[in-house]
């Protein structure tokens, strides 16, 4: 009981700074980091909240109101005067293509993210949770959750880039040319490898306690009311992980929806999900006069992220039941 | 105890004053220790407003550094041209951020406006320089005269330095020379013809689509069929949507590359023992001049006055020229007799057909752009 409960403490912490580490958005990190400080039942501790202050002090002066200014650039022209101009973007046909795209790339990269990372964490459960595989997963999975940005996006060019070591034997040992169909490398499908790379372990790391949360008493439980081991799977297993495995898809697709540095290492041609659009706006030598328009994007992937982290931590609440 | 804690405080409050009064006392002396005869280095419109270009080179050396940005060594010779600079007046040049856009030139300007390290001058794109007047302080080098009157703001607040041409560049060992931009279509390109940046983002990669519309039909003021032209280059599978460098060139990565003459010539010294040629195609061709500007927050405004001169002068006019960059005062220069004939003989004559686009062609161009490009070769 108590090393598992420690665990998910642990592991909460992890998923925070796993955060912090893909440059995610303030309000992701802003809501998670509110999880588990609430002041505790019936007394009152002035002292606890005393000791927060820098902690809140730094939240706002380094989240909070660097993200209110970045929004509110979203409702000044150019010349500093209100106007709702910037939000029509919002309906422009492209800009709606860029939402659906990072929606896109961010959905199949959370599912299948999630799926192979449940199957990991199932797996794991066979091993002993002291055991010298489970601690080398668990701290490779805690580092490789964070290895993201430009240093990611090199790696898999150097891989399977146009003059990656891959691409290249497989041209000469295979005779397979990834690329016969067109560079995709480079274009919205070329994000869902690397992204895979850190969303998989991300899944690891925030799913493993509610797995390990699962006691052999259930089970056996079952076996004594005479249930099968598919009933035992079915009744028990997934109603208890379900909250926790929505929870970390979501937590996924904000992962993955935040994301900047590796795409912008990857994708230099037509913008093609939202943090790009904001760069184009910002940098654009030829398209001027649409630096506000990036306030309004980033309004609409805060709604977004707003969305998910609200999700998220209404889910971490009912995992937490089976956890204690 | 209270009063002991007031004592403090104002102690660190006149501390600070004194350490703020200080900081903008040594200020005031920066900029008197560059104005000569009265002068404020900030406003001087011309050389004589210091008493001539002796007096210029003493304020400028006086402050003793200038801040360039945005210029990579290897576009259009900028690499030789700091250096020849440094070595001229014996001052400092700190090249910053070479390989941002015009617009974020502008955006760094307004970021470190009053800090010493803020940009003294600027190397822009014409769309960028006409949206931004306000950011320019006007002065009009000792050779403006030599300037087309269409070739620089009435009143000193830009000048046009040097244009290329668009061109293609080739690994000429990976693939056969283009004759026209129709060849890049066939099955030799496959996968293998990049441009250089996003066209709604960067003006070198928007020549690239104006310069392919000028060669298939289209006309300076309707660039559609350039962006018809790389929607076919990706349908045929030939585009690669990755931004070339000198490193990408010379790995191999982008065996073809749109970009300006300039950047294709240097390219070529800097290819990793790769055969890079640059073809600028028969037919129309398409020049686009930069403009110089000093920023009117200059921290260093003498030398940024100083820097103005010396890109306008001979010596660094003739190092454009022999990057393959035309510089504006070329047709002075060959009269003359001051150009680098062997320069100008290895990058030849500038085609009589060269067309250049006007602010209100490219706006148009940019729009086009804009609405079109992402869906064309997406």
């Amino acid at each position: 009981m108590v090393t598992t409960s420690t665990r998910a403490a642990d592991t909460t912490a992890d998923v925070r700074s796993a955060h912090e580490g893909d440059g995610g958005d303030p309000s992701t990190r802003a809501s998670s980091s509110s999880d588990g400080v609430g002041p505790s039942r019936g007394r009152r501790r002035p002292a606890a909240w005393w000791g927060l202050t820098p902690f809140a002090v730094w939240v706002l002066l380094f989240l909070i109101v660097p993200c209110l200014l970045a929004l509110g650039t979203g409702f000044v022209d150019g010349d500093g005067a209100p106007t709702l101009d910037n939000l029509a973007a919002l309906g422009d046909p492209l800009i709606v293509r860029a939402f659906a795209s990072s929606a896109a790339v961010s959905a199949v990269t959370a599912v299948a993210g999630a799926v192979v990372g449940a199957v990991v964490c199932w797996g794991l459960t066979s091993l002993r949770p002291d055991g010298a595989v489970r601690s080398a997963i668990d701290a490779a999975s805690s580092v490789l959750a964070q290895f993201g940005g430009v240093m990611l996006a090199f790696a898999f060019i150097a891989t399977i880039g146009i003059q990656g070591v891959v691409t290249r034997l497989l041209i000469d040992v295979a005779g397979v040319d990834l690329y016969a169909d067109g560079v995709w490398f480079y274009q919205v499908p070329g994000l869902l490898l690397p992204y895979l790379y850190f969303q998989v372990p991300l899944m690891v790391i925030t799913f493993m306690p509610a797995v390990s949360g699962l006691r052999p008493q259930w089970s056996e439980a079952v076996a004594t009311l005479g249930g099968t081991r598919w009933q035992h799977l079915v009744r028990v297993v997934v109603p208890v992980l379900a909250p926790a495995f929505v929870g970390s898809l979501l937590l996924l697709f904000a992962n993955a929806f935040s994301s900047y540095a590796t795409a912008a290492a990857l994708i230099s041609q037509g913008a093609q999900i939202v943090p790009l659009q904001i760069r184009a706006a910002l940098i654009s030598e030829t398209v001027l006069g649409r630096e506000n328009v990036a306030g309004a994007l980033a309004l609409g992937m805060v709604v977004v992220m707003a969305v998910l982290m609200i999700g998220y931590s209404l889910l971490q609440r009912r995992t937490e039941r089976w956890q204690r | 105890m209270i009063d002991k804690r007031l004592l403090v405080s104002a102690a660190t409050l006149s501390i600070a004053a004194l350490a703020l009064t200080g900081c903008s006392a040594s200020a005031d002396a920066d900029s008197a220790g560059g104005a000569a005869n009265g002068t404020d280095a900030a406003t001087a419109t011309s050389a004589e407003a210091f008493g001539g270009m002796d007096a210029l080179v003493s304020a400028a050396q006086a402050e003793g550094e200038l801040n360039v940005i945005a210029l990579p060594d290897t576009w259009a010779n900028y690499g030789k041209i700091i250096d020849g600079f440094e070595k001229k007046y014996d001052i400092t040049v700190n090249s910053d951020s070479p390989d941002i856009s015009s617009a974020e030139e502008i955006t760094a300007a307004q970021n470190l406006k009053g800090q010493d390290t803020a940009p003294d001058v600027f190397d822009l794109g014409s769309a960028v320089t006409l949206d931004n007047l306000d950011q320019f302080a006007p002065y009009k080098v000792s050779t403006w005269d030599d300037i087309a009157d269409d070739h620089k703001d009435a009143d000193g607040k830009w000048v046009y330095d040097y244009t290329g041409l668009m061109s293609v560049g080739y690994d000429a060992d990976a693939v056969p020379a283009p004759e026209s931009l129709d060849d890049l279509l066939g099955g030799d390109y496959e996968g293998k013809v990049a441009i250089n940046g996003d066209p709604t983002q960067a003006g070198a990669a928007a020549a690239a689509v104006e310069w392919a519309a000028l060669q298939s039909g289209g006309s300076a003021d309707d660039v559609s069929t350039g962006v018809d032209y790389f929607s076919k280059l990706a349908d045929a599978g030939n585009f690669l949507p990755t931004d070339p460098t000198p490193a990408t060139i010379a790995s191999g990565e982008t065996p073809v590359v749109f970009d300006w003459s300039y950047n294709n010539l240097a390219a070529a010294a800097d290819a990793g023992g790769r055969d890079w040629k640059t073809a600028v195609l028969p037919g129309t061709a398409l020049g686009s001049y930069y403009n110089q500007a000093i920023n009117v927050d200059a921290p260093h405004p003498a030398a940024a006055r100083l820097w103005q001169e010396y890109v306008m002068s001979d010596d660094a006019q003739n190092l454009y020229l022999a990057a393959g960059a035309y510089p504006v005062r070329l047709a002075a220069m060959t009269e003359a007799g001051t150009v680098d004939q062997d320069a100008l003989e290895k990058v030849g004559e500038q085609p009589a057909d060269t067309v250049q686009f006007t602010a209100e062609q490219t706006e148009a161009a940019s729009k086009v752009l804009a609405d079109t490009w992402a869906t064309a070769i997406g």
